[in-house]
């Protein structure tokens, strides 16, 4: 099957698994654990793509129409 | 009082147990019946004296208090057989269709097994909010034929709303009765129950069938004495009598043996009842009703809906130190002031703690009373007693025994602040908070400026008004919700609150060039608007000395002002001349005055963003912003006042030539659709892209007569007077448009329903009075006649059905997006932006990492952007 890359997708943001290392730094920024992030599911299409584990925490980078580049953060969670 | 305090760190939900509902209960109930012939209680009836008082001065049997301090106490009933209960129907579907039936083991192979528990294991700790997924996932695999513990055979189970189950077997169905549902659930093992999404030290399934009924205290269900002394009880009474009669009967009927049909049958309305009682709108079974045909209100009905227990009376209590009447306007109060009828001032209190600064008033307010405006009702002393000021004793003594420390409850007045409010409070300047002035008469009182916020208008709108009684909630109001505070919305990026209608009207007739006023009007003017200070050099020396408007306005703005803008009269020329604009709509201010341009809508109107109103508050402040509207804005009330502004109808009379060439327009308009509907029947007509042959006529036809409308207004706009009351609102957006007058004036136009043509009444036409299929404009709702030429019954007929739609659609948008506020408002309340600009939840969850993508408030921006480029570069280039 060829596998169609979403990120090439005009509408899909970029996203990354951050290290633990980036992580760590997240938490510390927000004071939060990373449960108190958003969360997506590791069935979420763009996590199958980046190969997310649950545990995880990926950065997205979205196009904003009022901040040009706006970062946010999800926590994946199984299923 | 306030000792100790403790917080809640979480809440767990279970079942009641059994025992549970039994240690709890103080008393069996036995009896259906409440009262005895002396109307006496009966014990172990409903009304038992154990279940708590409901009359005032007897003592409670269990506790010894009295009716404020008695809580109530639960009794209970214990049920002859067991009963489902229907709450929790479906949860008892799920377990019984995943356990054997046997041995109560979750029917999943060994493997499976292993491999769920493990992962719940997991689960609990890592994210214990998934557990469900598990839980879905388990019920959702249980296919077993077989019983991997036991070997048995299993049997599909079958669930019929609301409390009936089946077991299907080769010979047929067989009902399992809740005794039986009820053993199998007592056989699956803790571990199982855990796998299955309960807690089972909280929530054994067995406990979702009812062997013990509790009995909520008499105070839930307080029984009312009519004036006849007639005794009625309360529907829970009702209901719970039924369940006891039927109990009852059900047991006589087992202790004699009676046939397995008839048991089976009382057991089964026993059911029904103990189901109507939780809920008496179950569906699939018939509401429980009173004897006088009314559906019964059970515990599910207290509780549910607009009327029920949550949003009547959690989310909506009634409160004290409130008010609520007519508003009225008032263009001499203060933006930040409310009139308060001297009668609503005289009940609504402050409790003012008596220090020695205050001592002398507070007397002198006690001997007043509550009777004489600047008075008190109360008196609060230090040990709490209330001293009531209403019955004229000596209230002079008692002021004289006033003392330090002692509370007064006295009488707004004015300046105390007050919050004030107008339904349907949607956005945040829906309460804002006014200062106070005592005024007579019987309506609060506002200034017209605060109308936008409020939406409010004067055709019998009420508001009301709450006194906030702590310092620290007082404190809060000023300085947050003030008024003009509030100039500034979130909405627009914008002011709110600004000119509207005569204000506009008047700062344009005003500020106009053609304005020149004499030292007597200038002073007369500015005498109203409570200006103090020097009186400008006359614009005009030469006759006679002349002031203009733009003078007066000019002494209302700081003078190190500047702005430029365009007003609403703006043409909007393909080339603009800017200072010499022909219109004078080029609005300059410099250093404080106003150069050129008049003052209108887009210049100082409400909701106006980058007007002067919003630059003045954006630069100096809302004092300032506050202070123009005050004074400045009095100024061109004052104006028209003394100048006039009126329309009559022959104002809007045209002449002949004008007339004729509406009349040639429209003709020409007709000719053309004829001319389109001939080339549609010839079959020679274009299809539009995407349109039906008859949609591409219909839109065509509409265009045509469209722009005929079109042009008849401006032709009837060409003979207006420049002087025209009605014209001048519109160019200057004081009220109504350009269209409204081609309307009155020129030709009313097409009617629309839906956006289409009117097609509906009779087959193939509209009314009686054209042909079938005829599809020109006049049968289908071309109104050719102006409002003022008066409309012919047809086109009468037509204006109104288009009009009833516009009402109806307006009934119709207004509930529902009602419904989708309230959605947005319970879903979004809790969320608030911390200090690191993220939005969270009340437990720290992330909602957005930067509170709107940019950080931006939109209340502080400038129409939405964090800076104003523009006017920076202005301000450093125009120095």
């Amino acid at each position: 099957m060829s596998k169609f890359d979403i990120f090439k997708h005009e509408l899909v943001p970029k996203a990354v698994v951050l290290s633990k290392e980036e992580v760590e730094e997240l938490r510390r920024l927000y004071g939060i654990r990373k449960e108190q992030l958003p969360w997506i599911r590791r069935s979420d299409p763009m996590c199958r793509a980046l190969g997310a584990k649950p545990g995880d925490v990926i950065k997205i980078i979205r196009k904003s129409p009022v901040a040009g580049e706006a970062i946010a953060y999800r926590y994946v969670v199984p299923w | 009082m306030s000792s100790l305090t403790k917080s809640i760190k979480s809440i767990k939900f279970g079942l009641l147990s059994p025992e549970e509902i039994r240690k709890m209960s103080v008393v069996n109930i036995v009896t259906a019946d409440t009262y005895d012939e002396d109307g006496l209680p009966i014990d172990g009836g409903l009304m038992d004296r154990r279940l708590g008082v409901i009359d005032p001065g007897q003592k409670c049997q269990t506790c010894g208090n009295r009716v404020g301090q008695c809580p109530g106490h639960f009794g209970h009933i214990e049920l002859a057989r067991p009963v489902i209960h229907s709450g929790f129907a479906k949860n008892i579907f799920l377990i019984l269709k995943s356990t054997c039936w046997n041995c109560g083991r979750i029917l999943l192979t060994k493997e499976d097994y292993e491999k769920y528990s493990r992962l719940m294991k997991k689960y609990k700790e890592r994210w214990p909010h998934l557990c469900y997924k598990i839980t879905d996932k388990i019920i959702k695999k249980t296919k077993l034929q077989e019983c991997p513990y036991c070997g048995r055979k299993q049997y599909k189970i079958k669930f019929e709303k609301p409390t009936t189950y089946y077991e299907e077997h080769p010979e047929g169905n067989i009902k399992l009765t809740p005794s039986e549902v009820r053993t199998r659930l007592e056989k699956i093992p803790d571990q199982d129950v855990e796998l299955l999404g309960l807690d089972p030290n909280v929530a054994r399934p067995e406990w979702m069938v009812l062997t013990v009924l509790p009995v909520p205290p008499s105070s839930v269900r307080p029984s009312i004495t009519l004036e006849s002394g007639v005794r009625s009880e309360d529907d829970l009474t009702h209901k719970l009598v039924d369940i006891i009669r039927i109990n009852e009967r059900l047991k006589e009927n087992i202790d004699a043996g009676a046939p397995q049909l008839i048991i089976e049958d009382l057991w089964e309305l026993l059911q029904y009842h103990v189901t109507t009682y939780f809920d008496n709108e179950t569906s699939g079974i018939p509401p429980a009703r009173h004897r006088s045909g009314r559906p019964l209100r059970t515990i599910a009905q207290r509780l549910k809906g607009k009327e029920g227990r949550f949003r009547s009376n959690l989310s909506g209590k009634r409160v004290d130190f409130s008010a609520r009447t007519v508003i009225s306007p008032d263009p001499y109060l203060s933006i930040n002031e409310v009139g308060v009828p001297l009668d609503v001032a005289k009940i609504l209190t402050i409790p003012e703690r008596v220090t020695k600064l205050n001592i002398q008033e507070m007397k002198k307010l006690i001997e007043n009373g509550p009777d004489i405006h600047p008075g008190a009702n109360y008196i609060i002393r230090p040990d709490g007693r209330r001293i009531d000021l209403r019955f004229p004793k000596d209230r002079k003594a008692i002021a004289e025994s006033l003392d330090i420390g002692y509370i007064v409850e006295r009488h707004i007045r004015d300046g105390d602040i007050v919050l004030f409010n107008r339904q349907p409070s949607l956005h945040r300047m829906s309460i804002m908070a006014h200062k106070v002035r005592v005024l007579p008469y019987k309506t609060f009182r506002l200034n017209l400026c605060v109308c936008p916020p409020y939406n409010a208008d004067f055709d019998g709108d009420e508001m009301n008004l709450h006194v906030p009684q702590s310092e620290e909630a007082r404190a809060e109001a000023l300085i947050l919700m003030l008024v003009q505070e509030q100039i500034l919305s979130p909405r627009y990026g914008g002011p709110i609150i600004g000119a509207i209608q005569d204000y506009i009207s008047g700062a344009y007739l005003l500020t106009r060039k053609d304005t020149l006023l004499t030292r007597e009007e200038v002073s007369q003017l500015l005498i109203n608007s409570n200006y103090e200070g020097e009186l400008p050099p006359p614009a005009i020396k030469e006759p006679e000395e002349r002031w203009t408007g733009k003078q007066l306005v000019s002494l209302f703005l700081p003078k190190d002002f500047n702005f430029v803008g365009r007003a609403n009269v703006c043409n909007k020329c393909d080339y603009c001349k800017k200072e010499d604009c022909p219109y004078d709509a080029y609005v300059i201010i410099r250093n404080g005055l106003l150069i050129s341009g008049v003052l209108d809508k887009k210049i100082i109107g409400a909701g106006q963003p980058e007007s002067v109103l919003h630059r003045l508050v954006k630069d100096y402040g809302t004092d300032v912003a506050k202070e123009f509207m005050d004074k400045a804005f009095r100024l061109f009330l004052t104006f028209i006042d003394g100048k006039g502004f009126t329309i009559g109808i022959d104002e809007e009379e045209l002449p002949r030539e004008a007339k004729d060439r509406i009349r040639v327009i429209i003709e020409e308009a007709e000719q053309k659709t004829m001319k389109l509907i001939q080339i549609y029947n010839d079959g020679l007509l274009e299809r539009l892209p995407g349109r039906t042959l008859e949609e591409t006529l219909e839109t065509k036809i509409m265009q045509v007569l469209e722009e005929a409308r079109e042009k008849a207004g401006e032709i009837a706009s060409q003979y207006l007077s420049e002087k025209n009351s009605a014209l001048i609102m519109a160019r200057t957006g004081a009220r109504g448009s350009l269209m409204n007058l081609a309307h009155i004036m020129a030709c009313v136009g097409q009617q629309s329903i839906r956006g289409e043509r009117i097609h509906r009444g009779y087959y193939n036409r509209s009314l009686p009075h054209f042909k079938p299929g005829d599809l020109g404009a006049k049968a289908h709702g071309f109104v050719y006649s102006s409002y003022k030429d008066r409309l012919n019954p047809i086109e009468f007929f037509f204006h109104s059905m288009g009009g009833r739609e516009g009402l109806v659609d307006t009934a119709v948008r207004t509930s529902q997006s009602g419904y989708m506020q309230r959605r947005l408002i319970n879903a979004l309340q809790d969320l608030r932006a911390e200090y690191d600009g993220t939005v969270r939840t009340t437990n720290g969850l992330v909602v957005q990492f930067k509170y709107g993508e940019d950080g931006v408030d939109p209340a502080k921006s400038d129409h939405g952007k964090a800076v104003n480029i523009d006017k920076i570069i202005e301000k450093m280039m125009g120095a």
